[in-house]
């Protein structure tokens, strides 16, 4: 049952562990080490995600539909 | 040290210069969350280790939100307003903050590298052409982050000197009454909705003239958000970066060894423009409280529902825990992950535009003129005083 899900990606490499995405999706992200991972790769739709995708200050968040790889967020 | 029930008076001096009350230190080590009572709204708690600071700045459980039009406690006579960004919590934070965040991302402000060093070196060009000596603050610290956010929002550079007065008197804590403030901000609501008026008749395509479109056509916000959107970005955007300039050049000159260090090896210029952000304390206290929407264990205390915690990232940037030698200025330290722009949801929108700036404007100035010095005794240089940030009334330099 992934159709529909969202697969949820944080480049750490690109992280600069501003905590926007935990505060935004606190149920979503989490920071170890002043680095960001999503909680859960496979998520259902979630306004939250996107927000934090679309404010990240560095892009590190991609957000894509988990059966077609398609980007929800962030918008090109 | 005082027992856990009896509140210490905050803040608890006066700032000098860029020196950080030791207090805070103390409170560090014995007592990391503390009662503190304010000018007003009363008692509150104060955060100073930085795990805890960091807690408050991105647990939904604190929230900005419930502190608007309530009785606070604050620096300021004035309660917050719900209209501005820096006042909201997630998802309304989110709402607004997505419309300007592409702007602001690390790849786009990258693009503004040509720009920002071409105004630098224009401005470096007049100070050398009209000194030595020369005021640094009105030759580089105010006017490049004025230009460079003028440029940005689409705000003409020419009302500078009205838009100056009217930021310095929002940001006043004391320096300003309650009215001269009240006025500052009709004045200048005034002024960014003549702005916005102009780009309803012909749109542009600068951020203001995007804020129009997303009110007009999408109906994203509304129009006293849109109004206090342009005021915060316009303050936030110049106060804060002007302010630091001077104060990271003061620093150096202050501490004659780190400025011949990095004036010798400019490939330090990133890092250490990081660890002045850390060192330098540049808001003068705590500001912008949250309130506990349930009750949180804190650092050792229960904060109640409804109870107001405020944070001291300046003490949480020289906690021992976090950071070697937290008192010394390191300009090569490494994993430098201080909160100098805040954590969370509120992290500065502006942060990759600032540090831009920062990096240009020292590596430059250090560049163009070896020899810097202070142009007074440095201990003569006069700090602005009853503000919510640190920064001089002039930095006279010579070389």
């Amino acid at each position: 049952m992934t159709e529909g899900r969202w697969r949820v990606e944080v480049d750490g490499a690109t992280c600069i562990g501003s905590g926007l995405c935990v505060g935004t999706a606190p149920d979503h992200f989490e920071l170890v080490k002043d680095t960001s991972h999503p909680i859960n790769e496979l998520v259902e739709p979630a306004e939250a995600v996107r927000d934090a995708a679309e404010s990240c200050p560095v892009e590190a968040i991609l957000v894509r539909n988990a059966a077609t790889g398609e980007v929800v967020a962030p918008e090109q | 040290m005082t027992t856990a029930g009896e509140a210490r008076t905050y803040p608890f001096s006066e700032a000098r210069g860029l020196e950080l009350d030791p207090t805070y230190r103390a409170l560090r080590d014995e007592q990391p969350v503390a009662r503190v009572r304010l000018p007003y709204g009363g008692e509150g708690w104060l955060a100073t280790r930085y795990a805890d600071v960091k807690t408050v700045m991105s647990d939904p459980r604190f929230s900005r939100a419930a502190t608007v039009g309530k009785d606070i406690p604050r620096t300021t006579p004035a309660r917050q307003q719900g209209t501005t960004i820096l006042s909201m919590d997630p998802p309304e934070h989110s709402r607004l903050r997505k419309l300007v965040a592409k702007a602001f991302t690390a790849r786009q402000i990258e693009r503004l590298r040509a720009r920002a060093q071409q105004v630098v070196d224009e401005l470096l060009d007049r100070m050398a052409e009209q000194g030595p000596p020369a005021d640094l603050v009105e030759g580089l610290a105010l006017p490049l982050p004025i230009t460079m956010i003028c440029e940005m929002l689409g705000v003409p550079f020419d009302d500078r000197d009205r838009f100056r007065a009217w930021s310095d008197q929002l940001l006043g804590v004391t320096a300003f009454t309650a009215e001269e403030i009240e006025q500052a901000r009709a004045e200048f609501r005034a002024y960014l909705a003549g702005l916005i008026e102009q780009r309803r008749r012909t749109p542009s395509d600068d951020m203001l003239g995007v804020l129009v479109q997303a009110r007009d056509e999408d109906d994203k916000l509304t129009e006293d958000e849109l109004v206090d959107f342009g005021i915060t970005l316009l303050v936030a955007g110049h106060e804060t970066t002007a302010n630091q300039i001077g104060n990271f050049v003061y620093t150096l000159m202050a501490n004659p060894e780190q400025l011949a260090k990095l004036r010798d090896n400019l490939d330090l210029v990133p890092s250490a423009v990081e660890e002045l952000l850390r060192f330098i304390p540049l808001g003068n206290s705590a500001a912008f409280a949250r309130v506990a929407v349930e009750d949180v264990e804190l650092g050792g205390v229960l904060v109640k529902a409804g109870e107001a915690v405020l944070v001291s990232t300046a003490s949480a940037n020289r906690d021992a825990q976090v950071f070697d030698n937290p008192d010394q200025i390191d300009l090569e330290r490494q994993d430098n992950a201080h909160v100098a722009f805040g954590h969370g949801v509120h992290h500065c929108l502006g942060a990759q535009l600032a540090r831009l700036e920062l990096q240009i404007a020292l590596k430059s100035l250090l560049t163009r003129f070896p020899t810097l010095r202070p142009a007074v005794p440095i201990e003569e240089m006069v700090f602005k005083q009853g503000r919510l940030v640190r920064g001089l009334s002039a930095l006279p330099v010579a070389w």
